[in-house]
């Protein structure tokens, strides 16, 4: 052997980590205060946290009255949620008919049971659950919410509010705009020039106006162009406002997912003799929205906030209809409490939202590296 | 070893008659003539940029070419969708880089096209990816997804994938280039056991042992040509072009 050859036939050991470095104490050490102006910031974010939390967490929950009549009911300091308490039910379903109600109950029941058989993966059946949930359920739903056969009395939109017509705008709209949204995107990128040139401009005018204005449009000027006796209801012209504009947005989202898809997938589908939209359907479109769900839900969760907008075309979403309890007399001056549940009412959805996006990358995660 | 295989003379699988193709105002095909019988095996060589690729992407409509004719088993390759889709399901495709789908497992991957294409009922669709899978030894692998195998194992699949449509014509692009070297051999194993088994190939290759054994005819193309085209023994003994001596001596000796 000569000299610079180096051999072991000694095989290390599996140590444990040193400690201090691993646990809650090594996790505080790396990431707190590993150095003195490390510590120095985590001491005062800790006392900003807590001279911000106590007293909110004082205001709403420790010395807040929650149950009464009037709002003499609120004598603590903290605050009121008797206001809301009261008008829960306004809040919910508008001006929907009291005795009419269990139409919009039944409504939503349906569409969770549906989404849940959905979402579980371990339901049978998907494709059949899928159908019904896309093509009988809408019909369904229109139905029993409107009415005007099968003896249900006729309900007219704009007794229709609250946050189950918050619901209603949000859940049309999303499930609308992602199809019209894929369509666009694959027309921008057609090699045909005008499928293009049409899917280039339609994006483009509609990011280009803010969706107040297409509101606007749609429930004031819109009428002044068609003949009186066409009556569009002002409820599905606010619809169709919302589904055209955000489809250009999500069209914008899809492509960005379809560019990240490498050549060699085309590649191979073209070569393996699948047609343009079985290569879309199956091959393209599956990998790419599921690069496509960040930005996807981003889009959802602004469609969602954005059906607020509607209130300045005089339909009642949640947030209207509890400016309007605002205004009652009995109730002036609760209009922290009236907006902290407005507040909440969004987040809890759109946080629903955030979370199930996460949890499906998780499951659609295939392994790395592969192309 | 392959020693004893057919080659049907009277049947051209693949001819190409004056193949001309420009990217832009490159000319990258440069008059290309080819025809492939039945059966037969073609090793096509050459630097990086010689239009190699191109040729046989050419073949399946991968790439379109602008001048001359290009006829798969019978079938002429022109702008009609259909002729396309007929002369894809034909011939069959190894690329590079594998090109597997990622969302679908290895059975899926391989059992899509016979369903979606070929219209075969699914579990029989699933059968014929077994038998190919157990044909290239990776079958139990099957439930796997391809980001968890390795390169040459994707490699395999890959291969099995092309084989699960019952193609006529086998086009190989490189497909050793991006493995490790330890990976090779088990990719190349499969494919001289194709060509055992009569398959039609054509492979654009640097494996020059894999040429020797395996191919009826060698091409050499540079710069957009055909510049020699000879049998294995005396392609590589007694190579008549300046340019074909040059690249046999860099990729030969080092």
């Amino acid at each position: 052997m000569s000299d610079s050859a180096k051999v072991t036939d000694k095989l290390l050991p599996d140590l444990p980590p040193p400690a201090n470095s691993t646990g809650f104490i090594g996790w505080m050490r790396m990431h707190l205060f590993s150095t003195p102006a490390n510590a120095l910031l985590t001491l005062f974010a800790a006392y900003l946290l807590y001279i911000l939390m106590v007293p909110s967490i004082n205001w709403a929950l420790i010395s807040a009255d929650w149950i009464g009549d009037s709002r003499d009911a609120c004598t603590s300091g903290g605050a009121c949620w008797v206001f809301v308490y009261n008008r829960f039910d306004q809040f919910m379903y508008g001006f929907y008919p009291e005795v009419e109600r269990w139409r919009i109950d039944i409504t939503f029941v349906l569409l969770v049971v549906l989404a849940a058989w959905l979402m579980l993966p371990r339901m049978p059946k998907k494709g059949l659950v899928s159908f019904i949930t896309l093509i009988i359920y809408p019909v369904v739903a229109f139905f029993l919410l409107y009415g005007g056969s099968f003896g249900l009395e006729v309900v007219e939109t704009h007794k229709w509010g609250g946050m189950s017509l918050t619901l209603i705008l949000a859940i049309v709209g999303i499930v609308a705009a992602l199809p019209f949204g894929v369509l666009l995107a694959l027309g921008r990128r057609s090699e045909m020039p005008i499928v293009k040139s049409i899917c280039v401009v339609y994006i483009e005018f509609w990011r280009g106006v803010p969706l107040i204005t297409v509101l606007f449009m749609a429930s004031v000027m819109l009428p002044l162009f068609v003949p009186e006796e066409v009556d569009f209801d002002k409820l599905l012209r606010a619809m169709i406002g919302i589904v055209l504009f955000q489809s250009a947005y999500m069209a914008e989202v899809v492509r960005g997912g379809l560019q990240a898809i490498p050549k060699g997938q085309y590649e191979a589908a073209q070569a393996l003799g699948l047609n343009y939209w079985k290569m879309m359907g199956l091959i393209v479109l599956p990998q790419a929205l599921k690069l496509m769900i960040p930005g996807i839900v981003n889009t959802f969760i602004a469609l969602f906030k954005d059906t607020s907008l509607v209130l300045i075309i005089g339909l009642f979403d949640i947030l209207a209809i509890v400016q309007a309890g605002l205004s009652d007399p009995n109730w002036l001056g609760f209009s922290v409490e009236g907006y902290t549940f407005v507040a909440l009412m969004f987040w809890v959805f759109c946080f629903g939202m955030s979370k199930y996006s996460q949890h499906l990358e998780k499951r659609f995660h295939t392994g790395h590296g592969a192309r | 070893m392959s020693m004893t295989h057919q080659v049907e003379d009277d049947k051209l699988m693949v001819e190409m008659r004056g193949v001309n193709k420009w990217y832009g105002q490159f000319h990258v095909l440069k008059d290309v003539n080819l025809e492939v019988k039945k059966g037969e095996r073609i090793v096509i060589c050459g630097p990086s940029g010689s239009g190699k690729s191109t040729t046989i992407r050419c073949i399946n409509r991968l790439e379109e070419h602008q001048k001359g004719d290009i006829i798969v088993d019978g079938t002429t390759l022109n702008n009609d969708l259909k002729n396309i889709e007929t002369i894809r399901r034909e011939v069959g495709m190894v690329f590079q880089h594998f090109n597997l789908f990622p969302h679908l497992t290895v059975l899926e991957n391989c059992a899509l096209a016979p369903i979606w294409v070929r219209k075969t009922p699914r579990d029989e669709a699933e059968e014929i990816a077994m038998k190919y899978l157990r044909r290239v030894k990776i079958e139990e692998q099957a439930l796997k997804y391809p980001g968890q195998l390795s390169g040459g194992q994707q490699q395999r699949v890959a291969i099995a994938r092309s084989l699960c449509m019952n193609p006529q014509i086998m086009l190989f692009d490189e497909p050793t280039s991006a493995l490790d070297p330890e990976m090779i051999k088990e990719v190349l194993d499969v494919m001289v056991e194709l060509a055992d088994e009569g398959m039609t190939m054509i492979c654009v290759t640097h494996e020059m042992g894999f040429a020797k054994t395996v191919a009826d005819r060698v091409i050499f193309m540079d710069k957009g040509q055909i510049i020699e085209e000879n049998e294995p023994h005396e392609f590589f003994n007694n190579p008549q072009s300046e340019r074909t001596q040059a690249f046999l001596s860099q990729i030969l000796n080092h």
